[in-house]
């Protein structure tokens, strides 16, 4: 493994992990509010959220490139701002990688709140809990499976990304560039032996975060609600 | 110390429309048939209902007026879902635990310990809820909605979802909270015999109405509801314990009418207990009947006589103040000359001592 493969490696983990977290953050209100609300229009909003699973990435790619660059409406206004717009850096494939994994964690997250129902939080509320102590006192435990998914299935569908980053990152050597385009570079090159390792490293890493959720939730199953 | 409800909640299938006010002691049973809104009553009074116009009052405590609806985590009740409805991730010390640790020191009067004690359930603690049975279940949930020092205690059939033998099982522990505490209790139901057995009063609903309410006694016997138009219609009569006969091995117990001979119950003298008599076992005699294996025969005076079906009569009597129904034909009713005001006995050839 040369110098840059490593750095692309470390980007590659820090993009992950950074993604992950901000799915979190942003997908379990998210997941909670479609999980729950009786609105309408529910529905396209759970649309919209689920298109990464069918657009091709490099057309999210595109669009973001297209309204984050300098002459794009979001990219326009932060550089009117005095900002630099985000395409071709890090905060660029973040955001990149929220939209595009964001069903990954969404999905996970809406089905399992689904799956617990109105009842325990009733409970919990006749029980003197307020709506925040019941959703993590109650909730969260329930839905920790759920939690588990979400979290795996973000980071690896973020490690395994290729169009969008490609897209909006540029891939910049040191910068922006993650695993899986070094793959396609060294292959360029017919560095099929730097490629190997890379790819088969991929593949036992994902390999084994999958089998560690199989065999976490299998463990210690939550016990369904019913009598 | 009353309890002063008043509700509208349309659905789309059914209006539930009720004012109602009941003490705000003892077990007050919502009796009614399936779908005539007592789940949703009950749901209303914990705050589980969103419910924009209505207005609920405990004691002294307001818990909906107009646009203000106090939510149900800050409303001091203990609530029994027909599903006992444990948390599944916790055991069964941690769900009772769940709702002790949020209540503040200050308002803890039933402890913990008391409530596992009630609802016999100290060997379950370390349990989880799926190792219990359904009555075992059903016994934690009880307990954990004591265990919070209700106010009031809102019960939706909980034994709706038990068989026979759980049902039995359960019975002796709710009638204990009934006699132990003093909180009041509402408690659905669609059984009239857990309503015989528990109940203090009775608000009968029907199809999302209240359609009376009033004294359990009173309310069993009174020929303009239908309660007492059914085959199995009965009075309850509250009854101390007098005494035992050693010789037959027998209990005596007194009302202002009269007084009960029973097979012998082990009871201590002045315990009150519950007495049921069927209307069916009840017959009616102008003469004091010598010469009868029945026992319990009582001077009463007839209040009010009701046609039941084309071939027999609903009779309801006065013995002392305690009103019973006799069911009788309407051949005998014309024989006897049967009417409101005419004084004769009435001989319960069985009695059912309930607690």
């Amino acid at each position: 493994m040369n110098e840059s493969d490593l750095a692309a490696l470390v980007i590659t983990l820090k993009l992950a992990t950074v993604t992950t977290l901000i799915l979190l953050l942003l997908g379990t209100p998210l997941a909670w509010w479609l999980a729950r609300s009786r609105w309408r229009f529910k529905f396209l909003l759970e649309a919209v959220v689920a298109l990464p699973l069918v657009l091709p990435p490099t057309v999210l790619g595109f669009y973001l490139l297209v309204t984050l660059g300098p002459r794009g409406p979001v990219g326009g206004f932060i550089e009117w701002l005095g900002g630099q717009p985000p395409v071709f850096t890090f905060t660029g494939l973040v955001i990149g990688s929220v939209l595009y994994s964001m069903p990954f964690v969404v999905q996970p997250l809406q089905g399992a709140f689904a799956a617990i129902g109105q009842r325990p939080l009733e409970v919990a509320a006749t029980l003197r809990a307020s709506p925040l102590d019941r959703f993590f006192t109650i909730v969260v435990p329930l839905a920790r499976p759920g939690f588990l998914t979400a979290t795996v299935l973000g980071f690896a569908h973020t490690v395994g990304e290729f169009g969008v980053v490609l897209m909006i990152g540029g891939n910049i050597p040191g910068q922006t560039q993650v695993l899986s385009i070094a793959i396609y570079d060294h292959v360029e090159a017919l560095e099929y032996a730097h490629a190997h390792w890379l790819s088969g490293g991929l593949l036992a890493a994902a390999f084994l975060m999958l089998l560690t959720v199989y065999a976490l939730n299998r463990r210690f199953p939550v016990g369904s609600y019913d009598n | 110390m009353t309890i002063e409800a008043q509700f509208r909640i349309e659905r789309e299938d059914f209006v539930l429309d009720v004012a109602l006010e009941i003490p705000a002691r003892g077990v007050t049973a919502v009796f009614g048939p399936s779908g005539c809104g007592k789940t949703t009553l009950l749901r209303a009074i914990a705050g589980l209902e969103s419910c924009r116009d209505g207005f609920l009052r405990v004691d002294h405590a307001l818990w909906q007026q107009g646009a203000y609806c106090m939510p149900p985590h800050k409303r001091p009740l203990g609530y029994v879902f027909q599903e006992a409805s444990l948390f599944p991730h916790l055991n069964v010390q941690r769900n009772l635990e769940y709702g002790v640790k949020r209540v503040p020191a200050a308002q803890r009067r039933v402890s913990m310990e008391r409530a596992i004690e009630l609802l016999g359930i100290g060997p379950l603690l370390r349990h989880r809820a799926d190792q219990l049975s359904g009555g075992e279940r059903q016994r934690v949930a009880i307990a954990r909605a004591l265990a919070v020092s209700p106010r009031l205690l809102l019960m939706d059939e909980p034994l709706a979802a038990l068989d026979l033998t759980r049902k039995k099982e359960i019975m002796p522990y709710l009638e204990s909270l009934h006699d132990e505490l003093d909180i009041p209790v509402i408690y659905v139901s669609h059984s009239p015999d857990e309503v015989a057995r528990l109940a203090d009063n009775l608000v009968l609903l029907e199809t999302g109405q209240v359609k009376a309410s009033g004294l359990i006694g009173e309310m069993l016997t009174r020929l303009d509801l239908p309660l007492a138009h059914g085959e199995d219609a009965e009075a309850l009569i509250e009854a101390v314990v007098a005494g035992h006969d050693e010789q037959f091995d027998l209990t005596l117990l007194e009302f202002s009418g009269g007084r009960f001979t029973v097979t012998r119950h082990d009871l201590p003298i002045g315990h009150p207990v519950r007495v049921r008599v069927t209307a069916r076992d009840v017959s009616l005699t102008l003469e004091r009947q010598s010469g009868t294996s029945i026992l319990n025969i009582f001077p009463a005076i007839i209040d009010a006589i009701t046609p039941v079906g084309s071939a027999q009569m609903m009779v309801r009597l006065m013995a002392g103040d305690v009103p019973l129904l006799a069911r009788v034909t309407r051949k005998s009713a014309a024989v006897l000359d049967l009417k409101p005001g005419k004084q004769l006995y009435a001989q319960a050839k069985s009695v059912a001592v309930l607690s």
